[in-house]
């Protein structure tokens, strides 16, 4: 019955799919991390989509768009960092006030380039990798972006766990009085990892609106940025499991809408999703210290989705689903996966604001 | 006389309204243990943190092995040689030891080889430790040794030490003790805070005391009495708290046969607690932290409900009430923590007096409060327990931790109750305000209260007692008389060795 879907095409999108909310999640994983919670990313997105949209127009270079999207994400995030650092603003209520503003003004700009296309961002064929059957064309055959947002991810680990920098900034996240007490700057460390959330944001709206789609519209990133919020939590501010979260994202993504173009009907996806789910859940639990929580999670996980598959079965409603059912199911199973997975961990000074009292 | 190693000379910071600190000069010289003396607010901590970098003095200078000394932030600090563990620590709970001490220290090895170093400084000072723990599992004093150590890997020339005795067992202190001493042997300075006057007769060569930001004398603790230093720091005669032999009178309170579980993941259950409680009695209950005070207090208070026939208080059993309704009846408590628990901290003063005294003091009427009474009450409770805050508007959160424990227990007291449960009463409060409480809570009992003061200050324990009794693992000894209790007894007592012949205590 997956007969009119190319399995190898499918994994091949997944990654391409993936990557606008991989930039954005790691950018703001690196923010979360220093202690701040910006939930502006959708506005950032939406900014640096039309920036870089705009700049690659003008300038007719795709690389030169994705250096005016960051430079836009970061500059605007930097809005959001006066507000909250020095202006001891909330961080909820700025960063909500941010993705409004950046949705606005990004209407406002992109008044004269609705429906234009953008300049083409051609595949990198990665010689000698790209040759390889299958694992090639899957992996190594895409846009250069795809690589630069695993770059980031794979730094951002290393920058985090190895670096000293990377341990101030955990510090500073984790509790800021005490990283005041022991001399380092709190307010300076927030605002460059502010400004290098706001980048990968920028990066990520870019990444839509050049590559993606690849034309500029209205609401463009529909809330990716939110998505990439709630992935950052269920991926405990933890860099490898954001990687798996955006790539669960994009692959149930790209399955729906190849089961949506394919007719397929709704429990049969419903259960290919929940076998992906428990099989993925069940994998990591082999190498979780808590196997025994893992697995029952993972079991009773499986009870949820087989219930939901027996429930529409008895009632003899096998009508073919609604779209809406399959563009949900993208958000459900990557809520699914993370919660299993998801240990506690947030960084202990996560919103709070800081004030360095004498 | 050598020359000595740090110099402070003319040492002046002033705050908008407050001078922290006046002239104040004092040389440590090397090897030497150099205590700094002071009630709350004297101007302590704003003299540590000026060394530390953390604070810019407006006038005076420093001078560290002959050469000027001004820290322009921590790191400079820490790079001449100075060394500071925190009173409260400075310590990331989710990242793990090793992670903790690179912070502070200047140019961390990698992380391999520190986590060598560490186990090596840790064996060579008697304090394990290991460095791939996360710092959250670590218990007080473990967490103390992860300051020391990262303190002690940057070989420090000086080492201040800001209370650090406050939240450590006294097997604890013995091992302090030890380490501070061989760091002395080897040449260190220390500078050393504390409010425990025996402990720094004990540990300190030096010592100069600061009154309202001003030095107002130096001495020789070995050679001066703990009196004659707290009567330095007070700057007059420290009140002793005088015990009236009152009359003691029915019983108000019997538990009997009490268990209960913990309602923290790593506390205490309570087992089998018996214990009655007397008009004019003062019990004094003792014990190492995390033997079940802290469940103790909550049973007593109605925060642990516990099943009928338990707890009786004149003849009704109240083990099933809730805090409210017990605090209605006359049975008011003060827990230990004072932010959070004692008091909602960015509520004004006038808001947590409310919290409590809501009922006895009658401050509501129809469901709204009545707030000129409140605040009428809650400036009772400043006046009459000296709380030193601007006004009753202040937020909890602004009071020092010695102000608002005043107000905490002040709070209680003039609710007049027939039961007060305090944990901790004296707990970072300096010596006239300890004195102060302590004679409010006795005043209290010869007015025919029950008190209960659970404490792990043997000392304030003896001094206030009527009877004493020990938790151990959530088991309550039978309650001595304290007047003639020996330490070897207390230490028996301490240690869990309830079979021991009890004097019979009526």
């Amino acid at each position: 019955m997956f007969g009119s879907i190319d399995p190898l095409l499918l994994l091949a999108s997944l990654m391409v799919a993936a990557t606008p909310i991989l930039l954005a999640a790691i950018g703001e994983l690196v923010v979360e991390r220093s202690g701040v919670l910006n939930l502006g990313v959708e506005g950032m997105m939406i900014t640096g989509s039309i920036v870089g949209f705009i700049a690659a127009i003008t300038t007719g270079s795709p690389w030169l768009g994705f250096i005016a999207a960051a430079l836009s994400g970061a500059a605007i995030s930097l809005l959001f960092g006066i507000l909250t650092q020095y202006l001891m603003s909330n961080q909820v209520a700025t960063g909500l006030a941010l993705t409004l503003f950046g949705l606005g003004l990004a209407a406002l700009l992109g008044q004269g380039y609705l429906g234009v296309k953008a300049p083409a961002f051609p595949d990198w064929h990665i010689p000698l990798l790209g040759d390889i059957p299958v694992i090639g064309p899957i992996i190594f055959q895409h846009d250069p972006m795809v690589y630069v947002g695993l770059a980031i991810v794979a730094g951002v680990w290393w920058f985090l766990k190895k670096t000293r920098a990377g341990l101030v900034l955990r510090a500073v996240g984790e509790n800021h009085e005490a990283a005041h007490a022991l001399g380092y700057h709190v307010v300076r460390t927030r605002l460059l990892a502010i400004m290098f959330g706001g980048a990968c944001a920028g990066l990520g709206g870019a990444y839509l609106s050049i590559v993606r789609v690849p034309t500029y519209a209205d609401s463009l990133t529909a809330g990716a940025g939110w998505i990439a919020l709630a992935i950052v939590v269920f991926a405990s501010w933890k860099p490898g499991r954001l990687l798996l979260g955006a790539y669960l994202f994009g692959g149930v993504t790209v399955l729906q809408l190849n089961l949506q173009a394919a007719g397929v009907q709704f429990p049969v996806i419903l259960l290919a999703l929940s076998l992906i789910a428990v099989g993925v859940a069940g994998l990591i639990s082999l190498w979780r210290k808590d196997r025994l929580k893992s697995l029952g999670s993972a079991v009773s996980v499986a009870l949820v989705a087989g219930g939901t598959i027996c429930i529409p079965l008895l009632s003899g409603k096998m009508a073919p689903l609604k779209v809406e059912y399959l563009s949900m199911s993208p958000y459900i199973a990557t809520i699914l996966v993370l919660v299993i997975m998801s240990a506690s961990g947030a960084p202990g000074s996560l919103g709070k604001i800081f004030h360095a009292s004498r | 006389m050598t020359e000595p190693l740090m110099k402070l000379d003319g040492l002046t910071k002033a705050y908008p309204g407050v001078v922290a600190n006046s002239d104040v000069s004092f040389n440590i010289a090397a090897g030497e243990v150099h205590a700094l003396l002071g009630e709350n607010g004297a101007g302590k901590s704003t003299l540590v943190k000026t060394i530390y970098g953390l604070v810019k003095p407006d006038s005076g200078t420093m001078t560290l092995d002959g050469v000027p000394f001004s820290p322009a932030e921590p790191r400079a600090a820490r790079a001449a040689g100075i060394a500071m563990v925190f009173q409260h620590f400075s310590l990331f709970e989710a990242l793990d030891v090793a992670e903790n001490v690179a912070l502070g220290m200047e140019n961390p090895p990698p992380m391999r080889d520190l986590a060598q170093r560490i186990t090596d400084v840790s064996k060579t000072y008697g304090l394990p430790l290991d460095p791939t723990r996360i710092v959250g599992d670590l218990s007080a004093g473990e967490r103390q040794r992860v300051e020391i150590i990262r303190c002690l890997l940057q070989d420090p020339k000086v080492l201040i030490m800001d209370e650090p005795t406050s939240v450590l067992t006294p097997q604890e202190v013995d091992v302090l003790f030890e380490t501070l001493r061989k760091l002395k042997s080897e040449g260190t300075a220390i500078l050393y805070i504390s409010h425990k006057l025996e402990e720094i007769r004990a540990l300190c060569d030096h010592a100069t005391v600061l009154r309202l930001g001003h030095v107002v004398g130096t001495c020789i603790p070995r050679e001066t009495s703990a009196r004659e230093m707290a009567e330095l720091m007070v700057g007059g005669t420290l009140h002793v708290p005088n015990r009236e032999a009152g009359a003691v009178g029915e019983t108000l309170m019997k538990i009997k046969g009490l268990s209960a579980l913990s309602p923290a993941e790593f506390g205490t259950s309570l087992k089998d607690v018996t214990l009655d409680i007397r008009a004019g009695d003062v019990i004094g209950i003792g014990g190492v932290a995390g033997n079940g005070q802290d469940e103790l207090l909550g049973v007593l208070s109605g925060e642990i409900r516990v099943g009928p026939g338990q707890i009786s208080f004149l003849g009704q059993d109240i083990g099933h009430l809730p805090p409210d309704a017990r605090r209605t009846l006359g049975i008011c408590a003060a827990p230990e923590e004072r932010m959070g628990h004692a008091a909602a901290p960015d509520m004004s003063l006038t808001e947590n007096a409310a919290l409590t005294a809501r009922k006895r003091k009658g401050l509501t009427k129809n469901g709204f409060i009545d707030w000129g009474k409140t605040r009428a009450f809650a400036e009772e409770v400043i006046e009459r327990f000296d709380v030193r805050t601007p006004g009753p508007g202040n937020a909890a959160r602004s009071l020092s931790g010695g102000n608002l424990q005043k107000f905490v227990i002040g709070r209680e007291i003039l609710q007049d109750p027939q039961i007060l449960i305090v944990n901790q009463p004296t707990w970072g409060v300096d010596a006239s305000a300890a004195a102060a409480i302590r004679q409010a809570l006795l005043d209290l009992a010869a007015n025919g209260a029950g008190v209960i003061v659970i404490s792990q200050d043997l000392d304030e324990l003896m001094e206030i007692s009527d009877l004493f009794a020990a938790l151990n693992e959530g088991r309550l000894s039978k309650p001595r008389p304290a007047q003639g209790l020996t330490v070897d007894e207390i230490g028996l007592m301490l240690g869990g060795a309830h079979d021991m012949e009890v004097a019979h205590v009526d």
